[in-house]
Parts: structure tokens; C-alpha cells; sequence
């Protein structure tokens, strides 16, 4: 065992070994270590290079403040977490880690350069440097500066392992098992509620981990520690927590946690998750977080071998780990007397304590003389010395008047510091609780609460063990603890910096460890005049590491006061957000990854189109055949094939997709004519219109074939993608505008298959299908509706609705059949379509189809600017009607203004190949720039039958500009289109009548 | 996350909900009537007060009803819902 390693003591199981790797090089730790204690126990400080100076830093702290010790852990190279703090790693055997920001190594990087031209590189040094050239910002400095400056690297694989998710609900929820949290828990049981007590580290216990002296109810805190937990846990309505981080408090005590499951150990058990995160929603929540010791600011107070007092305690006394062999103190706080003594006790020499204070704790000085420790009173760090590790500290005193002198330099390889103790009040400002100055501790301290929270201990400024364990059971029920060798309890401590000669060098006292901002870059942020604390930070990028300035937020808020004369409530506090420590995005993503990050919609002919290879595209939620290619097929070639098709033969699509609605009552009419452009009352039944909905701004929102089906009863088609917002909107006036009006409304998309045969042949493939219905012209014209029914070997009788409706222009049926007999009819049609040329074509042939006939698709060609006389479809407006969804808008004179952007066809004149689609359009050549848009491209596309590519467009007056010549100007020169009809096939509508 | 309490189902958690805007502004039923600075009014003007506002909401991942509710929006607190119709508590 190393000299470092005490021989008895600690919370570390001594007789498993656990061999692990840091850097590259093999170490022996023991079950129980964390990273940081094992490597502290090997005599390994330094760990890190800093974030932008690549200065050597080592561990700091003993718990999720740590702001150092970022390392890298993986298991290979898909399990590869960056930026774990070496304080919280658990190590097991075989655990791989490493150092970040750093090359060719940790112990020479190459990146210190930066350190020794720090003087060149203040708080906001990148902005005002990197200005020019502009554009080089994107491409050169910032990269540059983000390879040289920063932390961890992001795992290159996805991540292969689960993580659940789940939702608790408790009548306590208590945060932080230290002995406030304990003791709330113990009295909040009794009153037989659920209770829900988590704390982030491996074991519960808080401070009574490393408690060794202090005896509760005559037990040593371990004892009490056990039996308290083994109450607890014996409790069915009790649920115990570790490795559980509370991160967030959310809205009406909601609390997020994120339990490390499997992280810590060797290999997961069979079926075990690596991250489980929990929703609690509490009906009061116990905040009993504790607090974090303050680091105090002088030059040097980065090195290897800096550290919190009480963090070395927890060390030795946790760990059984001495984190040097010579110490000095500094302290501005009573209670790191224990930790230099306790220290002293297992063996490490305490070369000096220097306590800023002018007058020492009387009691403290006492026990340090008798250890026989010099004490430098009103004292104060000049310096430290050590290259990668500490080797000597720089002890200076104040005199009289305040001037400050150089005593002595010390030789030592750690050097303790507390400057006090914070409360932990990061979950309890989350909840939006008013945070409240406490002159006596100089520290924020929680105030009026915004939810059901109640604080307990030291993170509302409680201290002392028997009073934070009477503080966290008084929550629920007075009790008292009666605790011998209680240490002393903090202070005030001491804010922003040591005392330091005026001529002094202070670039190199750090007050934010993990942004590497000193003391240096907040005095200058208020020299540039900045006084407000949140633009401080934003400056100085102080308090916006990972770390969120656990450990520094005091100490800038302080500097910054004192130098703008202020009170530090007048500089105010940044903002806590969530998450209190980095969280993982697996935990937030969970199940829902991969197949399961959001549900597919698939139509009843999904594999059928597969196995024939189509290239699917997804269409709101929903997969779609783009289209079918054959062999030595591309996209173009297939889809003009598919196209001549419909226009020669016939043509077979699967339109299941579109959103359909059934609107049933006595007042289905009236319902439709109030809320559709169009004339309802007239549509007789086995017939069918073409609707538009606008919204009351008068701007199309959605349109679709609505067919009546029974006096009251109607069939409302939308777009694929509207479905969901058009019932949503018809169910708004349904329930809130007009509650006179007797109908209902039922989504029924997903009962039909919609099997489309469009094209010169498709009543003869559709008559052979459909039986005990006349399809004949004189039957059923264009826009009607008859019933069938369709016969398969199971099932004799499918009833079938077919619609003779048409979004290609052709002789068009859309063969309704009960979703679930789809594939079957589909079979069907396409064995007898067969005879007739029949083809399977995909949403890209719709889209061309239809763009030749001028259809639009709402939300392609229109864009919510749009009315029904900007996309030339005012004639669908029921003109006598009262009143309809948009009809005051449209009556407005700026909707009826000669220059609104209509859509009208352009045919290219100087191209082959199809416009883009978003192009603008100007009316003149040579324009510069900014040049005066007309209008832009909707659709584009290349048309088969035309054999040339076609355009629709929005251009503004564009029916008046019929037969002009326009240019689209692109980066390859300007091209020249000429404004035509949008309709650029069949316009009388021969074919559509067939 | 706010739970919010459906006048139908009772307390559900907000991602089963939709906003829908301030409440009790009804769509004029002779919109004719109205001149265009009126209509402007009612299609796009909407108070943007601190404090107690009603506005409505859908429980559209549940019942599918539209309902009112008090909000304070300087807190997020919810102070009550009731049906559509009712007067505002």
C-alpha cells in the first residue's frame, strides 16, 4: 500500500484491490475509491490542463463541485463519457481513463504557451481580436480557438447502451442524504407518507461519511449512519436513492433525477440499464443539498496540490487517503482547524496555518498551538511555487495599517484552503424561490419559497451536526440529538480576494478554476464599465463552465462589489439553472431512439411496396411510396416512366394517407358552409367538391375532396400532413364558437384504404374489381360517389365506396375500402390492372401529375399568405353565402389589391433542367443587389408528357403578366422563364371527363 | 412540467394540452358589421397583461375539450379552469 494510503480508517474496503488505467498508465486503487481518491492515494495531483491557458491542474475538491478534475472514461470507443469529474467516478477493475485538453500529454502540452501569453488573452480578448477579416471568424478562428481551448471530446459512436425512464410520485421528496436529509427522512416516515430520498454520491450519508469524531446518541456517526439507513430501508414506503442526482425542479414540484445504475460498475448485469431517469412529482419537497466550501482567490491558487480543506478531510477520513505528506492552511473559517488537525493526527506535517481573520477562533489557536502548528494570524497567500505539482507557498501578513508583507516562503506539496462554506441553494432557486442575503454568513440563503419546499441544514445556513440533524427532523417533528465533539461551526469566512501588496500580480489568481477566469479578467469587466453581475459573467465567462460556478459564483460576485462599491445583492446572483451537474442526453432520450424516437404510420400497401423496392419519403408522420424504381432506374427516368403511364394507361397510388373526417348531425351542412369557402347546401348526396378552408385571416390552411354521403352526413378529406390540425380547428368553433349547431366529428383515417386508379384505362380495371356499382361516365360523372362492394376469397362481400375524383387530370377512382381488406383490393386492382398497362407510381409522379394540372398543395404553393384568389380558386367561394371562415378578411381591401402574389405557370425559356424551387424571380436582367423580388418558385419539376420542365410560381400581379418574360437570377446567371396558365395540360379538362 | 386541471378529467400533466390563446374573445356573429379596424381588432389584437389572464386550452391528448383557465403569467400558477361558457370565477 503506497505511503499515501492511511493503514486503518476510511469507508474503502481494503482487502479488494482494483487495478485500473489513467492516461495510460496501470494503478491500484481500493473497492470504494472514487478516481480522484485512488490517484490521490498513488500521489497523482495532476490531472487536467485548464480549459484555456493549459495550466496543470489538479483535484480540488472531494464532491460534484470538483471544477479541475474533468477526465474522459470509456469502455471502448462507443462508451465513451468526456468530461466526468474524477470526483465522482467510481472506479472498478479494468476502468479506463484520461485527461482532457492536452497534447502530446498531461505532463508536457504543448497548449501552456497559452499561459505564458495570458497577458495577451483577457475576458473578451477573442471577440475584440478575431473581427477581420469577417468571414475568417467562422472558417479559421473559430475552429482554432476551439481546438486550443476547451474540455472534453464527444464520443464519435452512438451510444449502445439503454436507459429508462420513469415517473414516481411521493408525499416527500427529500434531496441530499446527509444528516439533514436523513433526519427529515427518519421523522417524514413516521408520518407514513411515501417517502423518496436521493443523494448523488455511491452512499448515502453526506458528511457523516467522513465524520470520525463527532459521537450522535452516543454512537459513532458510522453506527448512526447504518442503523438510521437500515430503518429506512426496512420501510416498504421508504424508496432510497444513490447515485441519484436531483438535476432539475420543474414547475409544481416536479423533480428530475438521473440514478447512475450500472456506471459504476465492472460489466452491467444481464439486462441492466446504464441511466434511469426519474420524474418525481413530490407533494412537498425537502431540499437538504448542503453546502459547498468557498476556494479563496490569491496568484498560484491553481496549482496541483490546492485544495478545499474540508475536501482533504473527506480524503482521509473517507478514503483513508493523506493528500500530501507537508501541508499549509489557509483558512478564514474555524472549521478547517479540524481538518489541519485530523490531518496532523494521521501523520501529515502541518507546516503553517495562515488565517486571514485578524483574530483567529480563541479555541482553534489554542488546539493548533498545542499541536505545536504556527499560526500566521491576519495572514495571507502571496504565492504558490511548482511546476506541476506544489512545492512551496509564499506566506504573507497584514500589518496595522493594512499593508501587506512578505513572511516566508514554506516549503509544502498541499495546501488547504476554506474560505468558508456556501449553501447549496442551486434546486431551491431553480423552483423559482427568492434567494435573501444573509449578512451573518455572507452567503445567499433560501427565502420565500415559490413551491411546497422546504430547506433543511447547511443549504439554507444550518451548521453544526446536531442542529442540522434537529433542522431536517423538525421539518415533520420535533427531536433532539444530543452530539458530542461537535467541531465549530462556519462563518462568514471570506469573500473575493487575499489581501495582496497594491503592485501585486493577480493574473494568476483564479476565481472561476473550470473558465480559467482570474481575478484579473473581473476587474477589468468593471473597468469596461460592466455592473451587472449577469454581464459580468457574460464577459468574463465566469460561472458558465459545466460547473455553473459551483465553486466561484461567491467569490466574482464579491471581487465585483467590492470594486463597484456595492452591496453584493445591488450586483446580483446569475441564475441557477438545470441541471445541477452535466446530464446525460441518453437519460433524456431513453427509450426513444432509433425505431421508437417517433411512432411511424405506415399504409395498408407498405409491404407490398417494399418488396417491389420503392424509395419511401416521409410525409408528416407517415412513410409514403416516392416511387418504384426498376432496374437501372434513377429517380428521373423512373418517375417519367411512371408519369407516361397514368397519361397513356392507367396508374395505381396508394392515397390511405389523406387525413379524412366524417361529419355527421342535422347541422353537418350548416356546420361545413360556415366553416368551408364554399357552398355546401346545394351538394347533393353522391356528390362530391372540392373544399377550401381558410382560416378567419382569410388565408388558405387547408383544402380536400368532400363528398356527401347522406343528407347528414359528410366525408371531409384533408392533406396527409392537416389532418390533425383541421379536426383540431373544426372541433375549436365546434365546442366554443358554435355550440348551437347539432354535429359530430370522428377522425377516420386510418378506417379507409384509399386505393387511387387514375388514368385513360382506369374505369376498366376498376369495373372489374368493383362489383354491383356503375361506373359508367353517365352514372358516375367526375366528382360523385357510388357504392360497391369487392369480393376476395375470405371475404365475399367488402363494402367499397369509390369516388370518381382526380388529382392527375386523368379519368381518376379512388376505391375506398375498411383499412384492413386494403391490401387484399389493392392485389386485386393491380391483377387486373395487369391487362391494361397498369402501373404503380409514388407520391414524386403525383406530385408532377398534379403540378401540370395547376392543383396545388397547401403548404407547397401556398404558404400562409395565400388566398383562394392568389392560387386562382375564388371561384370556389360560395359567393351568397352570409358568412364563412375568412370571408370578412378577404373582403379587406389589401386582400384584393391588383399586386398580391398570384400563382401562375412558368415555362422555362434559357434551361433543361427543372428551377429551383424557392428561387426568387425579378422582372428585368442585370439587376443589382438588393434586386427588387417579384415573386418565387413553388413547384418544379420536369414534365414527361410536355417533354420540358415546367414551374408554378407566386408572382406578384402574376395573372396580369401572362405571356411576359421574367429571370430567375441564380448563381450561374440569370435564367429566363416565361409567365403562363397554370394549367398547362389538358385545360379544358377533356381527359378529367372521359 | 405544469399539471393542469381539466374540468373533465382532472389534474393532467401540460404535455396532454394545448394552448389556445385568450379566452372570451367571441367570434362576431354579423362579422359584416364590423369596419375593417374593428375586425383587425378582433383577428389580431390580444392583451399581453402580467398577472391573472384567462386564456384557453384543449386537453387534446385526453378528452379533447376545449376548456378556460386563470393563469398568472408572472408565475405559471394555475388558479382555476371551468367549461366553456361559464363566466370567468
Amino acid at each position: 500500500m503506497s505511503t499515501h494510503r492511511t493503514q486503518t480508517g476510511g469507508r474503502i474496503d481494503r482487502t479488494r484491490k482494483v487495478s485500473f488505467r489513467f492516461d495510460g498508465r496501470t494503478y491500484t486503487g481500493q473497492v470504494g475509491d472514487t478516481l480522484a481518491s485512488a490517484l490521490l492515494a498513488n500521489g497523482v495531483h495532476l490531472t487536467a490542463r485548464s480549459f484555456k491557458y493549459h495550466r496543470p491542474r489538479g483535484i480540488l475538491a472531494a464532491g460534484s463541485e470538483e471544477p479541475n478534475a474533468l477526465v474522459a472514461v470509456w469502455r471502448d470507443a462507443a462508451r465513451y463519457t468526456p468530461n466526468l469529474r474524477a470526483t465522482q467516478v467510481e472506479i472498478y477493475e479494468g476502468l479506463q481513463a484520461g485527461s482532457q485538453n492536452r497534447w502530446p500529454a498531461l505532463g508536457f502540452d504543448i497548449g501552456r504557451i497559452n499561459d505564458a501569453l495570458s497577458r495577451f488573452f483577457p475576458a473578451g480578448f477573442y471577440y475584440k481580436t478575431f473581427m477581420w477579416p469577417r468571414r475568417a471568424w467562422k472558417s479559421l478562428y473559430e475552429p482554432m480557438i476551439r481546438r486550443a481551448a476547451g474540455i472534453g471530446i464527444a464520443p464519435t459512436l452512438p451510444d449502445p447502451d439503454r436507459y429508462a425512464q420513469r415517473y414516481a410520485h411521493c408525499e416527500v421528496l427529500i434531496v441530499g442524504a446527509g444528516p439533514a436529509g436523513i433526519a427529515a427522512a427518519l421523522a417524514a416516515a413516521k408520518g407514513g407518507g411515501r417517502v423518496l430520498l436521493c443523494d448523488e454520491q455511491s452512499e448515502l450519508g453526506g458528511s457523516l461519511l467522513s465524520e470520525t469524531r463527532a459521537q450522535i446518541d452516543g454512537q459513532s456517526a458510522a453506527q448512526w449512519l447504518a442503523q438510521a439507513l437500515a430503518e429506512l430501508a426496512a420501510n416498504p414506503r421508504v424508496t432510497l436513492l444513490s447515485r441519484t442526482t436531483a438535476f432539475g425542479y420543474f414547475p409544481h414540484n416536479l423533480v428530475g433525477l438521473v440514478q447512475r445504475v450500472s456506471e459504476h460498475r465492472e460489466t452491467a448485469l444481464p439486462g441492466q440499464i446504464r441511466e434511469r431517469l426519474w420524474q418525481v412529482r413530490a407533494q412537498q419537497v425537502v431540499l437538504a443539498t448542503g453546502a459547498i466550501e468557498r476556494p479563496l482567490v490569491f496568484p498560484g491558487n491553481d496549482r496541483p496540490g490546492v485544495m478545499l480543506a474540508d475536501a482533504a478531510r473527506t480524503y482521509l477520513n473517507r478514503y483513508g487517503v493523506r493528500a500530501g505528506t507537508r501541508a499549509v492552511l489557509v483558512t478564514a473559517d474555524d472549521t478547517a482547524y479540524q481538518s489541519a488537525l485530523e490531518l496532523a493526527a494521521a501523520g501529515v506535517a502541518i507546516a503553517a496555518i495562515v488565517d486571514v481573520r485578524d483574530q483567529p477562533g480563541a479555541q482553534q489557536l489554542a488546539a493548533a498551538h498545542s499541536a505545536g502548528i504556527e499560526i500566521f494570524a491576519a495572514g495571507t497567500v502571496l504565492g504558490t511555487r511548482g511546476a506541476l505539482r506544489l512545492r512551496a507557498a509564499r506566506i504573507g501578513q497584514r500589518d496595522a495599517t493594512g499593508a501587506v508583507h512578505f513572511r516566508r516562503s514554506v516549503v509544502c506539496d498541499l495546501l488547504l484552503m476554506s474560505g468558508g462554506f456556501t449553501p447549496s441553494v442551486h434546486l431551491f432557486s431553480q423552483s423559482r424561490g427568492k434567494l435573501e442575503w444573509s449578512e451573518e454568513l455572507q452567503a445567499f440563503v433560501p427565502g420565500a419559497a415559490a413551491e411546497a419546499t422546504r430547506c433543511a441544514g447547511a443549504c439554507r445556513g444550518v451548521f453544526g451536526l446536531s442542529r442540522v440533524l434537529e433542522d431536517g427532523a423538525a421539518l415533520f417533528a420535533a427531536q433532539h440529538y444530543e452530539v458530542s465533539e461537535d467541531g465549530p461551526t462556519p462563518g462568514a469566512g471570506w469573500l473575493g480576494t487575499l489581501p495582496q501588496p497594491v503592485d501585486a500580480d493577480v493574473g494568476k489568481a483564479f476565481v472561476d478554476f473550470q473558465h480559467d477566469v482570474s481575478l484579473k479578467d473581473i476587474l477589468l469587466a468593471t473597468r469596461e464599465g460592466f455592473h451587472s453581475i449577469e454581464h459580468i459573467k457574460r464577459f468574463t465567462t465566469t460561472g458558465m463552465a459545466t460547473d455553473q460556478g459551483k465553486t466561484s459564483n461567491l467569490n466574482a460576485l464579491a471581487i465585483a462589489a467590492q470594486r463597484l462599491q456595492k452591496p453584493p445583492v445591488e450586483v446580483g446572483l446569475t441564475t441557477f439553472r438545470m441541471p445541477f451537474t452535466p446530464t446525460t442526453f441518453g437519460s433524456f432520450a431513453g427509450a426513444s431512439r432509433g425505431e421508437l424516437f417517433d411512432p411511424v404510420r405506415r399504409t395498408p400497401t407498405h409491404e407490398w411496396a417494399e418488396a417491389r423496392g420503392a424509395v419511401f419519403e416521409p410525409v408528416s408522420l407517415w412513410m409514403r411510396a416516392r416511387y418504384f424504381p426498376q432496374e437501372g432506374e434513377d429517380m428521373h427516368l423512373c418517375v417519367k416512366r411512371e408519369c407516361l403511364a397514368v397519361r397513356s394507361a392507367c396508374g395505381l397510388f396508394d392515397a390511405s394517407t389523406l387525413g379524412k373526417i366524417e361529419i355527421v348531425g342535422p347541422d353537418a351542412a350548416e356546420f361545413l358552409n360556415r366553416l368551408y369557402v364554399n357552398n355546401w347546401s346545394n351538394l347533393a348526396v353522391g356528390r362530391c367538391r372540392y373544399g377550401i378552408l381558410c382560416r378567419d385571416d382569410g388565408f388558405i390552411y387547408d383544402d380536400g375532396v368532400i363528398a356527401r354521403l347522406a343528407p347528414d352526413r359528410f366525408h371531409v378529406t384533408t392533406t396527409t400532413g392537416g389532418a390533425a390540425r383541421v379536426l383540431a380547428m373544426m372541433e375549436d368553433y365546434r365546442q366554443t364558437e358554435w355550440t348551437d349547431l347539432a354535429v359530430w366529428l370522428t377522425s377516420t383515417t386510418e378506417q379507409w384504404a384509399v386505393i387511387a386508379v387514375q388514368g385513360p384505362r382506369a374505369r376498366r380495371v376498376v369495373e372489374t374489381v368493383v362489383q354491383g356499382a356503375d361506373l359508367s361516365a353517365a352514372a358516375l360523372p367526375h366528382m360523385a360517389l357510388t357504392r360497391g362492394y369487392v369480393s376476395c376469397e375470405d371475404a365475399p362481400q367488402i363494402p367499397a365506396m369509390v369516388f370518381r375524383v382526380s388529382f392527375t387530370g386523368e379519368l381518376g377512382f379512388e376505391i375506398n375500402v375498411p383499412a384492413g381488406y386494403g391490401r387484399a383490393v389493392w392485389d386485386q386492382v393491380f391483377e387486373a390492372g395487369q391487362a391494361h398497362g397498369i402501373v404503380p407510381y409514388g407520391t414524386e409522379t403525383m406530385h408532377v401529375l398534379r403540378a401540370e394540372k395547376g392543383y396545388i398543395i397547401v403548404g407547397q404553393d401556398t404558404d400562409g399568405t395565400v388566398t383562394p384568389d392568389d392560387a386562382g380558386l375564388a371561384w370556389a367561394i360560395g359567393k351568397t353565402k352570409p358568412d364563412f371562415v375568412g370571408k370578412r378578411s378577404l373582403q379587406r381591401p389589401s386582400m384584393n389589391d391588383a399586386i398580391r402574389k398570384q400563382l401562375v405557370g412558368l415555362f422555362c425559356l434559357s434551361c433543361t433542367a427543372p428551377l429551383e424551387e424557392g428561387a426568387q424571380i425579378v422582372d428585368s436582367r442585370g439587376q443589382s443587389v438588393p434586386m427588387k423580388l417579384i415573386g418565387h418558385v413553388t413547384s418544379s419539376y420536369d414534365s414527361a408528357v410536355l417533354g420540358k420542365p415546367i414551374a408554378l410560381a407566386l408572382i406578384a400581379g402574376g395573372r396580369a403578366r401572362i405571356g411576359q418574360r421574367l429571370f430567375v437570377p441564380m448563381p450561374g446567371g440569370e435564367i429566363e422563364v416565361e409567365v403562363t396558365s397554370p394549367v398547362f395540360y389538358d385545360e379544358k379538362g377533356v381527359r378529367l371527363n372521359g | 412540467m405544469l399539471l393542469i386541471d381539466c374540468p373533465y378529467c382532472g389534474n393532467r400533466p401540460e404535455i396532454e394540452f394545448t394552448y389556445g390563446g385568450q379566452a372570451h374573445i367571441a367570434r362576431p356573429t354579423q362579422p359584416a358589421d364590423y369596419d375593417d379596424h374593428q375586425w383587425t381588432e378582433f383577428l389580431y389584437l390580444r392583451d399581453n397583461q402580467r398577472g391573472l389572464r384567462a386564456e384557453r386550452w384543449r386537453h387534446s391528448h385526453g378528452c379533447g375539450r376545449f376548456f378556460n383557465a386563470l393563469r398568472d403569467t408572472t408565475t405559471d400558477r394555475f388558479h382555476g379552469t371551468y367549461k366553456v361558457g361559464e363566466p370567468r370565477p
